[in-house]
């Protein structure tokens, strides 16, 4: 992928039904029969219109996505984070070196002598050890794994 | 364990780790990519996988009973909804209190995330993270302050590191073929 198309999108125009939307359902859709018809129902939309305005918030960008949240590790997968200290003159390669690693979910640059950071993704555990080496090898630098000892939270909940 | 199945080999019925088997395997590899957003998606997941909505119902409830589905959500695109600055807070915490401070840290209202990771010394002495969200970096900054003053003297060091760029942005996939039906 090439990183300049990844430019930070504008903040959207929201109305207060899309707002009354996106605060409703970061927090989840009930496992029930007619999901979205429930939903409606609790924030004053017809069943319709709830789903007309989230494709809409979704096929904008204002949502990533919509569905379901796995556990990558409890489906049995590797996760973790890990950083790269790189010379800001060989920056765009290692980007691109980095970017080609299909276990590579997210990278980021961040302002730090560890300067790109990125999560890793495998099917298997042993998968995150074999795709470090192949990423140190890729790009000559050494990698700080930094995996979770201990997940003490998780909800991203943006209230708008 | 793979979770490479197929939809086309939901039949074999391979037991996993995890309680999850091929039909689990497959409404997962169905609905990674998204829901979607149709009065019963159950059954419009279900239908090309050869079963019936309340089956999928039942499956992805119980997946979520046993955490392998967090939940089935809204994931907003930060920017897009005005917060602008999101800092990754890490922060040099006393191995001996990480663990009740992490819990309390994670249970502040801006914190989207929060863990324990490994310290890589001498380069790295942190190990506790707190993703915080905000509008602007003052915003992060005064949640920051009052991450500091709740970790007390248990907390030697911090750093705010903001993203400054997105290198890349695909999310996780797990390996297979996923037909989205969205």
């Amino acid at each position: 992928m090439i990183a300049e198309r990844l430019s930070r999108p504008e903040p959207a125009e929201l109305d207060a039904a899309d707002r009354r939307i996106i605060n409703r359902l970061q927090d989840g859709l009930p496992l029930v029969e007619a999901p979205f018809a429930a939903v409606a129902a609790e924030i004053d939309l017809s069943e319709g219109e709830l789903l007309y305005r989230l494709e809409r918030l979704r096929d904008s960008g204002v949502l990533s996505r919509f569905g379901p949240m796995y556990h990558a590790e409890r489906l049995g997968g590797g996760l973790t984070l890990a950083a790269l200290e790189v010379p800001e003159a060989d920056f765009e390669r290692v980007t691109a070196a980095v970017n080609a690693f299909p276990e590579v979910a997210h990278n980021y640059r961040r302002e730090h002598r560890l300067n790109m950071w990125f999560v890793l993704a495998t099917e298997t555990p042993e998968g995150i050890a074999e795709a470090i080496e192949a990423i140190e090898a890729a790009t000559g630098l050494p990698v700080f794994n930094m995996p979770k000892q201990e997940e003490f939270h998780v909800r991203l909940h943006l209230p708008v | 364990m793979s979770v490479s199945t197929c939809p086309s080999e939901a039949n074999a019925a391979t037991p996993a780790p995890g309680g999850l088997d091929a039909v689990d395997r497959a409404i997962v590899l169905a609905t990674q990519a998204g829901l979607p957003l149709v009065p019963d998606p159950w059954s419009a997941v279900g239908k090309p996988l050869g079963i019936a909505g309340e089956e999928v119902r039942q499956r992805m409830q119980h997946m979520q009973a046993s955490g392998i589905i967090r939940r089935i959500a809204a994931v907003p695109n930060h920017y897009r909804l005005g917060y602008l600055a999101n800092g990754m807070t890490v922060w040099d915490v006393d191995d001996a209190h990480i663990d009740r401070l992490g819990r309390i840290v994670g249970t502040l209202p801006g914190v989207s995330h929060c863990y324990r990771r490994p310290r890589h010394l001498p380069e790295w002495p942190y190990n506790l993270f707190a993703m915080l969200h905000g509008q602007t970096h003052a915003d992060v900054e005064r949640q920051a302050d009052e991450l500091r003053s709740l970790l007390g003297d248990a907390c030697r060091d911090h750093r705010i590191l903001y993203s400054s760029r997105i290198l890349k942005k695909t999310g996780l996939r797990l390996a297979g073929r996923s037909d989205r039906q969205a």
